[in-house]
């Protein structure tokens, strides 16, 4: 937040894009870590290479232990029940689908975050080199595309944990199992 | 427009001293695990561009649609006032060198001269537009005959001794140039004139403006920014 408070606009000099409504608002001062821009941004880089590091470990565990089958979110298999689920929360219907380890919505969201947060490095890969990686750079439409797609991305992580975090307050005995692991069945 | 341009220096300054003061709390603050911790994570950010970094890899040229209005391009010094060069400038190149020399503008011009227009990314987050017009590093550093034992390039300026130091491999790229024209006209005081350096591979700040000196240097010297906590390589 302090990097966007340096420039808190979206698109190139003299050609702002027109469809971001929050150009030149800052984001508040309280979520500004690192005291100006120098500090925010090292805070920024060691958090994004922790943030990396910890995705390959994580993607490289599901991979060779073939977690990553009851934790992906299959379409074919999941589709129904994540869509029933939704039914389910609103009421719509009176049982839930029946689950195992996640239900469908819960694949759909956490392989759906996986992928934003995949875009994340990206994205940010792309703005930090945008000379020696501009491929990638041009994938997201150049440097301020990227930006836009960056800030998108840190906008849908925060939203996922909001979420997170309220259902996790509705149903605390939840938080147990997350963290032990829960019973083997 | 100068009071406007002035006021962003203004602004430039204002947040420089904001920094130093937050830079100074941080220290303060921040236990020495911590900043230990960010040193450790910014040295392997450091190692990452610079392993990054291809002397090989080119900027895309931008077509003159892509220019952005001159007006809207920011203009940071770090002198009060608009600095103004010396009457009979001249820019003196020496350090690790077989031939130093005190080049004046006209020497400069009658240099092989090429011309830029790419996009220019500062730290703060925008990106801008200009073409750059002026002689190549690489070709200076020809000139003088920099010796192999120069690993670093230190560019030095007239305004409050404004300066940067750079690694030789980025400084020696094709798209680094000391720009004495921009968008087709005499560089003007808000941009660096008489000469500044300009490149394609570094953000902003390393981009001295109101040049004075260049010294070919066996260590790296830091940077006016560098040296209060921006980045060292810096490198886009």
């Amino acid at each position: 937040m302090q990097i966007l408070a340096a420039y808190p606009a979206l698109g190139p000099r003299g050609a702002l894009y027109r469809w971001y409504p929050f150009q030149g608002v800052a984001p508040p001062p309280a979520l500004q870590l690192g005291g100006w821009l120098a500090g925010g941004r090292h805070w920024h880089f060691a958090i994004a290479w922790l943030f990396v590091m910890n995705g390959v470990v994580y993607l490289a565990y599901c991979w060779g232990s073939g977690e990553w089958y009851r934790r992906l979110f299959l379409p074919r298999r999941d589709g129904r029940a994540a869509f029933r689920q939704v039914a389910f929360y609103l009421h719509l219907i009176k049982s839930p689908p029946p689950s195992d380890f996640y239900d469908g919505l819960q694949r759909l969201a956490y392989s759906g975050v996986i992928g934003v947060a995949a875009v994340m490095v990206l994205s940010g890969l792309a703005i930090y080199e945008p000379v020696q990686l501009h491929l990638l750079t041009t994938l997201f439409g150049g440097y301020d595309g990227a930006r836009a797609v960056h800030l998108a991305g840190l906008g849908m992580i925060a939203l996922f944990a909001a979420l997170h975090l309220v259902l996790v307050l509705c149903h605390p005995r939840k938080l147990v199992k997350m963290i032990t692991g829960g019973q083997h069945e | 427009m100068s009071s406007a341009r002035a006021s962003v220096a203004g602004v430039s300054r204002r947040r420089f001293i904001l920094g130093a003061s937050a830079g100074a709390l941080l220290g303060g603050c921040q236990s020495r695990p911590v900043s230990a911790f960010l040193r450790a994570m910014q040295s392997w950010n450091g190692g990452f561009q610079a392993w990054l970094y291809s002397a090989n890899r080119l900027a895309p040229q931008l077509p003159a649609t892509a220019q952005t209005p001159e007006a809207a391009i920011p203009v940071y010094y770090i002198s009060d006032f608009l600095p103004q060069p010396p009457p009979n400038w001249t820019l003196s190149i020496g350090g690790l060198v077989r031939r130093p020399m005190v080049l004046t503008l006209a020497q400069l011009q009658e240099m092989t001269a090429v011309e830029m227009r790419v996009q220019h990314h500062c730290v703060e987050g925008w990106s801008a537009v200009a073409s750059w017009r002026g002689v190549r590093m690489v070709d200076l550093a020809r000139l003088v005959d920099a010796q192999p034992s120069a690993r670093y390039v230190e560019f030095r300026s007239f305004d409050s001794n404004y300066w940067s130091s750079w690694d030789r491999a980025s400084a020696f790229h094709p798209q680094t140039i000391l720009a004495y024209a921009m968008n087709g006209h005499p560089l003007s005081a808000e941009h660096g004139a008489p000469v500044r350096l300009y490149s394609a591979v570094k953000l902003g700040y390393k981009m001295v403006k109101y040049l004075s000196a260049i010294n070919f240097m066996p260590a790296p010297s830091g940077g006016y920014w560098e040296d209060q906590g921006y980045d060292w390589f810096a490198g886009v």
